[in-house]
């Protein structure tokens, strides 16, 4: 017998590419103040325990989770980091409210990215030791090869990538948070340069900082705090390997074991007809496609054509990254997932502005832990 | 809140240079803990991850890397990160995952590798400061723990010999443990004798830098009844992280340990932890730290623990074992993987499978704790048959 989780409060800063004005810890500050005023707690009083999602070298650091109890109220309480996406906190703030240790808990993570000069080599760091890192390539080949393959199994084109890009972008003009939004055609995007082949320029999201802090609680203590909780209806996260030799290239399987067990956990058959719409990971244009098909959004290898049919749209049956995504928002590390959650939560409370969806009670948000892993969490949340 | 069993446990061999990567290490014990209890990697259902600083090997997102290694192919897996407190946390995380009703069988898996970071593992705490306020300063680890150690010393009038005693039985202690690095008999004079490190600390006051892995195998209620005669119940756990801000604090006394042991010892309604806990492992990477632990465990006042261990209280012959595996001293640092060791003792002990070091009369309560960040978190569980 599960217990309902709600979550009850949100906070968060603008994304954008730079934040010269504030470090990682006020931006935490800032999330966190915000996230307690929405949920009407504070934090030294009410909330049982925390769990921040970073990792350690995006922050040029040994042990960045010494830094995190200041910053959000949690000095001398029950908190601890998990170096993984922020839809794994959602999950772990989940089974912890389940064993009743918690009524009450925050999730927090954030992205300084523009603290990383040389990216790429850090990504170069996440490749096997052995078999792979002393090939020294720049490690989002992975990106393109992936594409290829994915391309070469359902039949998908390029230019069904790259109206994920298109859509992405405009969905994000709706977004003031958005740092990338754009209008551009699909000529754009086709035009733009070939970076790993078939991988071009404008399919790829760019870094972006942000904080998010989530304010989770039990089924008594959400009536008790919020108007307007959005229930975690369920959550499901799974590794794949991790070895480039012998993972399924076409296919992202730990999205749909993730997916399944969020299903499971949500009671969901049939997620096409009792998901209203979906934030899915969008790293790169062809992630977005692969991640539907995955989840079991639509049929095996038809989501190049469902987004060429528009029926990905704002305005269409089954919306995705309405928030415009990863493509529109900018990539927040280990925040990424959070901002899905985040997205989906103003959606079904009906605070997205102008780009709210009509008619929408269940939201689906998917996170994938970005080059070169192979795993990834999903959540689903509803407001009735 | 499900009841949750320990029900298998193993460990690999510590040691300063390991040859196997880091994957293999996660593998030899994840697999000698579920060979223990006769379950194979299709009966787990999900893996938590624990192990310190990624910049020990160099490898970014290491819990991604070491996924398969730890048993973790197409299942849910995850890691948890508290630093030094790594190793006991991660067996409160692995409590969660099937206290919560979401999972049945999960496999918690501590790998540590720290030989691959050159010269000194030390090198990669250098980062871990604040860019403003104490890494202008130049510091190391040991500095910290050279202040922290002067404070407990000053405070209580404890004096080097006093402490020393601590490695001195660790290390004899550890003699009986097959995987221990660094077993001797040695003296308090040795030890006193040794180089400084930074004075109070000197090199054997301060326990190795370790390659090694550790794991547990947790599974819910009915699955224990079917599998084991012996389960090994988890009774509380508990952790707490202190400000970062190390000068707001005073270092004699590490009131987080105290907060954490509450939580656990509240959720297992121990009221009185020195007359109800039978063994403990506390953490021990330095002499001084078992010391200062136990009293933050409650299982003396403040002041008092050098007065047990020379009255032979804490011997493992004592009325309260502490650390009968050798602990950290004796048997190696392997970060996150010294922590499920100290969980792993407890579960053998308390099952009466401890071999040689078993202690006598047969314990019915254990306390195993890990610390870490910087001087900054507790984590506690305590176990029970």
């Amino acid at each position: 017998m599960q217990r309902r989780v709600a979550i009850i409060g949100i906070g968060y800063t603008p994304f954008r590419p730079i934040t010269p004005d504030l470090s990682f810890k006020e931006m935490m500050f800032e999330a966190a103040q915000k996230a307690y005023e929405d949920a009407g707690v504070c934090p030294r009083r009410d909330i049982d325990a925390f769990v921040t999602c970073e990792e350690d070298f995006t922050h040029g650091r040994s042990i960045f989770n010494i830094h995190t109890p200041d910053n959000i109220g949690a000095v001398m309480k029950r908190i601890h980091t998990l170096p993984a996406d922020g839809i794994y906190g959602v999950a772990d703030a989940y089974m912890l409210i389940n064993t009743g240790l918690a009524d009450v808990m925050a999730v927090e993570s954030h992205s300084k990215a523009s603290n990383m000069l040389t990216p790429n080599y850090l990504v170069a760091h996440a490749m096997d030791p052995v078999y792979n890192k002393p090939l020294a390539y720049n490690p989002y080949f992975i990106a393109g090869m992936e594409m290829n393959r994915y391309l070469c199994e359902t039949g998908t084109t390029e230019e069904q990538c790259a109206l994920v890009a298109v859509k992405n972008k405009a969905n994000a003009l709706r977004n003031p948070e958005a740092a990338y939004g754009d209008r551009i055609t699909l000529d754009d995007v086709m035009n733009s340069e070939i970076m790993f082949d078939p991988l071009r320029r404008a399919e790829m999201s760019s870094p972006a900082d942000g904080g998010i802090v989530l304010v989770l609680a039990c089924e008594e203590k959400a009536y008790a705090l919020c108007d307007s909780p959005i229930w975690v209806r369920g959550v499901g996260w799974c590794s794949d390997t991790p070895s480039l030799e012998t993972r399924d290239w076409g296919k992202a399987v730990y999205a749909q074991l993730a997916g399944d067990m969020a299903y499971r956990v949500a009671g969901i058959g049939n997620p096409r007809l009792e998901i209203d719409f979906a934030e899915v990971d969008d790293s790169f244009a062809y992630k977005e496609l692969q991640h539907l098909e995955a989840l079991r959004l639509c049929r095996p290898g038809e989501a190049g054509l469902m987004v060429e049919e528009g029926g990905t749209l704002r305005n269409s049956e089954f919306p995705v990254n309405v928030s415009g995504g990863s493509l529109g928002v900018g990539r927040l590390d280990e925040a990424t997932g959070l901002q899905k959650v985040l997205e989906v939560v103003l959606q079904l409370r009906g605070e997205a502005g102008s780009r709210q969806l009509e008619d929408v009670q269940v939201g689906l948000a998917q996170s994938w832990r970005g080059l070169p892993a192979n795993s990834g969490a999903v959540a689903i949340l509803s407001n009735e | 809140m499900r009841k949750v069993a320990v029900v298998g446990a193993g460990m690999t061999k510590f040691m300063r240079r390991a040859q196997e990567t880091g994957k293999e290490l996660a593998w030899q014990a994840a697999k000698m803990a579920l060979d223990s209890c006769e379950l194979t990697v299709k009966d787990v259902d999900c893996v938590v991850m624990g192990t310190a600083p990624d910049a020990f090997d160099m490898v970014h997102m290491k819990a991604e890397y070491l996924s398969d290694g730890a048993g973790a192919w197409r299942k849910p897996y995850v890691r948890g990160f508290l630093g030094g407190g790594t190793g006991v946390f991660t067996a409160n995380q692995a409590w969660y995952h099937v206290a919560s009703g979401m999972f049945d069988v999960c496999l918690a898996v501590a790998e540590e590798k720290m030989s691959s970071c050159l010269p000194h593992p030390q090198g990669a705490f250098v980062t871990c400061w604040d860019q403003f306020t104490e890494s202008p300063l130049g510091t190391s680890l040991l500095w910290f723990f050279a202040w922290e150690m002067n404070r407990y010393m000053t405070v209580h009038g404890i004096t080097e010999r006093d402490i020393a005693a601590v490695s001195v039985k660790n290390k004899k202690n550890a003699l009986d443990h097959p995987c221990a690095q660094l077993a001797a008999n040695i003296t308090v004079d040795d030890v006193m004798k040794s180089e400084i490190m930074a004075w109070p600390v000197k090199r054997l006051d301060v326990s190795p830098t370790s390659d090694g892995a550790a794991a547990l195998v947790f599974v819910s209620e009915d699955v224990a009844k079917r599998i084991t005669d012996k389960p090994v119940w988890v009774e509380g756990v508990g952790w707490c992280l202190d400000t970062m801000y190390i000068g707001q604090r005073d270092l004699y006394y590490p009131k987080y340990v105290e907060y954490a042991a509450r939580m656990a010892y509240d959720m297992a309604g121990i009221k009185e932890p020195r007359k109800e806990i039978h063994i403990a492992e506390p953490y021990d990477p330095f002499d001084y730290k078992e010391l200062h632990h136990m009293e933050g465990l409650l299982l003396c006042g403040k002041g008092e623990a050098p007065r047990m261990l020379a009255d032979g209280v804490t011997q493992r012959t004592g009325d309260l074992p502490v650390c009968p595996s050798g602990g950290l001293l004796g048997v190696g640092n392997a970060i996150a993987a010294s922590g499920v060791m100290k969980v792993a003792e407890i579960f053998w002990q308390l099952r009466g499978e401890a071999g040689k070091r078993q202690v006598p009369g047969k314990p019915r309560k254990g306390v195993a704790q890990a610390w870490g960040d910087e001087m900054q978190v507790g984590t506690v569980i305590v176990l029970g048959v």
